[in-house]
């Protein structure tokens, strides 16, 4: 009797080191997330204080100069910067009115057969590869502009055309996460509507999507922050080369662009050209992560709550 | 409002129905509005598709540097030559660099007969492609084609139908003419890299997910994680390629490069190695399998645990028993789905140093490698047109390669839900 209860008391305590064991394990992989974040903070910054340290580079002139020449030792960064607004920004003026609609099309106009195969095609658009829209974006869209607005007007790498293949990009990225929010917008909210008489139309405009505009907006900053890290459609599409324009057909580089550009062939380790990436990276990495947060904070804080 | 005072506050009967009118109007235009969004996204994957597969067929303007036809004194096509005749057109136009190159792979009298003729194709007769046309003008745009030919055609030029897309190009290694291209060092590339990837990120964010959903209290350190997860998913594969260049290529060099367990000479010793992109592209799809997986573990009833519980299991037992199995089928698909982005990233390979000219298939973790993703953009960026055939060609390889990736996840996930109701 006592024996067993020994044995018990043995197989009980075993148990909990194993439990314990496996919990360890199980907070350590989650840990390691942690780990990826410090990593790339650390790594960006490591790498990039040579580059500010260097005196032929000065704060000031990175953010102040229209010049990013490495070749002359000219680094403002403001070439890359315009080059960047200019695909996000077309991307987004595609992306933004396209995708909303597509939105309130499918939670508030769709029936549910149409539902079942337009979501799956929307998916297909956002799980091919980025490089193959690089591709359509070199092979179709800089063709198709270049054909309607003439040859010598556009050229062969322009952000026009980069900026509108991303926009294709994102349209579902947009769309999905609208359409979580306008759903979400509970139904009697829509009966109240139309029970004063509101059209669809106005139902679906006037009360639905103001309901759901913090999830719109949060989709909208989303996709802002994905085409602005967008890499590959820019790279093969708007052009090798910095370029201080506003002319959607002209080729210029953006942020994404460079850092591929300079870092796809044999790099040097510690030279100025492969501090200046990561100081790039950085640059990148705080805009994506300043969206990412913004659009974090207006789905928690402005969310409207229905029982 | 005032104008309508004189008669009650909703206006006249007439401003009424003019008012009912215009607002149906409105209704009915901006219903189109959404119709042509929703046609305008639809239409761009249709016209995304026929692009690429208008790429990788039509016609082809060949000009041969010497005809095959005068290689023999028979004048016999190269198909119908005897593997003698095939070597002595070899020796007799290849250079003798070439040929003890050639002999010493593999000796040329040892060679199949179509090896020969592949070669002869290749080395001599070496067709030059003089300008290409993709599907769609080949098919409708015939008589521009017939022009050129007889306008701006050198004599001995010919017209030919390529189809890209062969099983020879599947199967034979990369080549600087797009015409002998394959991607079989690109798909081999492809597939190693994968395998690294699930091996590295499938049990660690499996394990986040199970912690965050099974152990995880609301406190600090837990929410600080959650948050953290949810930042990393939105951040730009370019900057997990820096982080990949930094840390697996350049600070792991020495481990990811092999040289520390002695691997042999004919290793990269940069770490620009398939080890070193399946890592990087391991902690890309790591935060993606994470919350994937978490969904799945929130959408196990409680009821199911609590049973287990009831019965005396423990915590680990209830989960290792009951929590995983009845999620696994959704975990899967989540983790396949983050495998087929991995699968189509570029840009975090190309900061890792996915090569481009690589003839060799590679053999160990420490081969230096080329991926699909990579020759698509390098071909896509060339300027002559037969690249872009090319490229469409291996674009189509990709996306075949992703869709069965999910025709399997799918008829996994079924398989394990019909044994789960039985």
């Amino acid at each position: 009797m006592s024996e067993s209860k020994a044995n018990s008391t043995e197989f009980k305590h075993k148990i909990k080191v194993h439990e314990e064991i496996i919990r360890v394990m199980l907070f350590a992989s989650a840990a390691a997330s942690i780990l990826i974040t410090v990593g790339i903070v650390v790594i960006l910054g490591r790498e990039s204080i040579p580059f500010f340290a260097d005196p032929r580079v000065t704060f000031r002139e990175f953010f102040g100069s229209t010049r990013w020449q490495p070749q002359i030792e000219a680094f403002g960064v403001w070439p890359l910067v315009t080059a960047t607004m200019m695909t996000s920004g077309i991307a987004m003026l595609v992306a933004g009115p396209i995708g909303l609609f597509v939105a309130i099309y499918l939670s508030e106009y769709a029936t549910q057969r149409v539902r079942s195969w337009l979501k799956p095609v929307l998916e297909i658009l956002s799980g091919i590869p980025t490089v193959v829209y690089g591709y359509f974006a070199l092979t179709f869209m800089t063709p198709l502009l270049r054909s309607i607005f003439g040859n010598d007007i556009v050229e062969i790498y322009n952000t026009g055309s980069a900026g509108l293949v991303i926009g294709v990009l994102i349209i579902p990225l947009v769309s999905s996460l609208a359409e979580d929010a306008l759903s979400a917008v509970p139904v009697s909210l829509r009966e109240a509507a139309y029970g004063l008489g509101g059209t669809k139309m106005e139902t679906a405009l006037r009360v639905v999507l103001p309901a759901a505009i913090s999830g719109i907006a949060a989709s909208f900053i989303v996709a802002l922050s994905r085409a602005v890290g967008e890499t590959m459609i820019v790279s093969l599409a708007a052009g090798a080369g910095p370029n201080f324009t506003f002319n959607p057909f002209r080729a210029a580089e953006t942020i994404t662009g460079h850092i591929v550009r300079i870092s796809g062939g044999d790099i040097g380790y510690d030279t100025l050209d492969y501090n200046s990436v990561f100081a790039l990276g950085l640059l990148l990495f705080l805009i994506t992560l300043t969206l990412n947060m913004i659009s974090r904070r207006i789905v928690t804080k402005y969310r409207e709550v229905y029982e | 409002m005032s104008e309508f005072a004189t008669t009650n506050h909703y206006g006249t009967e007439t401003d009424t129905r003019e008012n009912i009118s215009r607002r149906r109007t409105a209704g009915t235009i901006w219903r189109y509005v959404f119709y042509l969004s929703t046609s305008i996204a639809v239409m761009a994957l249709v016209i995304l598709i026929l692009n690429i597969i208008s790429g990788a067929f039509g016609y082809v303007a060949v000009k041969n540097t010497i005809e095959p036809e005068t290689l023999s004194e028979r004048g016999a096509p190269l198909t119908e030559l005897s593997s003698e005749e095939l070597i002595a057109i070899l020796e007799a136009n290849v250079s003798t660099g070439l040929l003890r190159r050639l002999n010493f792979e593999e000796p040329l009298a040892e060679r199949s007969l179509d090896d020969l003729v592949e070669l002869v194709r290749i080395r001599v007769v070496n067709p030059q492609i003089e300008e290409t046309w993709n599907l769609f003008p080949s098919i409708f745009n015939r008589r521009e084609i017939d022009e050129w030919m007889n306008t701006k055609a050198e004599p001995g030029t010919r017209l030919e139908f390529r189809v890209w897309l062969t099983a020879r190009f599947i199967v034979s290694p990369q080549n600087p003419d797009p015409q002998f291209a394959g991607v079989r060092t690109a798909i081999l590339g492809s597939l190693w890299m994968i395998l690294i990837t699930i091996v590295f990120a499938f049990p660690l964010g499996v394990g986040a997910a199970i912690y965050l959903e099974e152990y995880a209290r609301d406190t600090f350190v837990n929410r600080i994680i959650r948050v953290n997860i949810y930042n990393l998913s939105g951040v730009p594969s370019i900057i997990y390629g820096l982080l990949g260049l930094a840390f697996f290529v350049r600070i792991m060099g020495p481990i990811t490069s092999g040289a520390v367990f002695g691997a042999s000479a004919t290793t990269d010793p940069t770490g620009r190695t398939v080890l070193s992109a399946g890592l990087t592209l391991g902690l890309l799809i790591l935060p993606i399998i994470i919350i994937s997986s978490q969904e799945a573990i929130r959408a196990v009833p409680q009821s199911l645990r609590e049973s287990s519980y009831g019965l005396g299991g423990t915590k680990w037992q209830t989960i290792w028993h009951h929590v995983i199995p009845a999620s696994f089928d959704r975990i899967l698909t989540g983790a396949i789905l983050a495998v087929s982005r991995a699968t189509g990233d570029t840009a975090t390979l190309i900061l890792t140093g996915a090569a481009t000219v690589i003839f060799i298939d590679p053999r160990s973790l420490f081969t230096q490698f080329t991926a699909l993703p990579i020759q698509i953009y390098q071909w896509s960026a060339r300027p002559q047109g037969a690249f872009r055939n090319v490229a469409a060609a291996a674009i189509i390889v990709l996306l075949v390669l992703l869709l069965t990736m999910n025709a399997f996840a799918i008829i996994m996930r079924d398989r394990i839900r019909k044994r789960r109701l039985m």
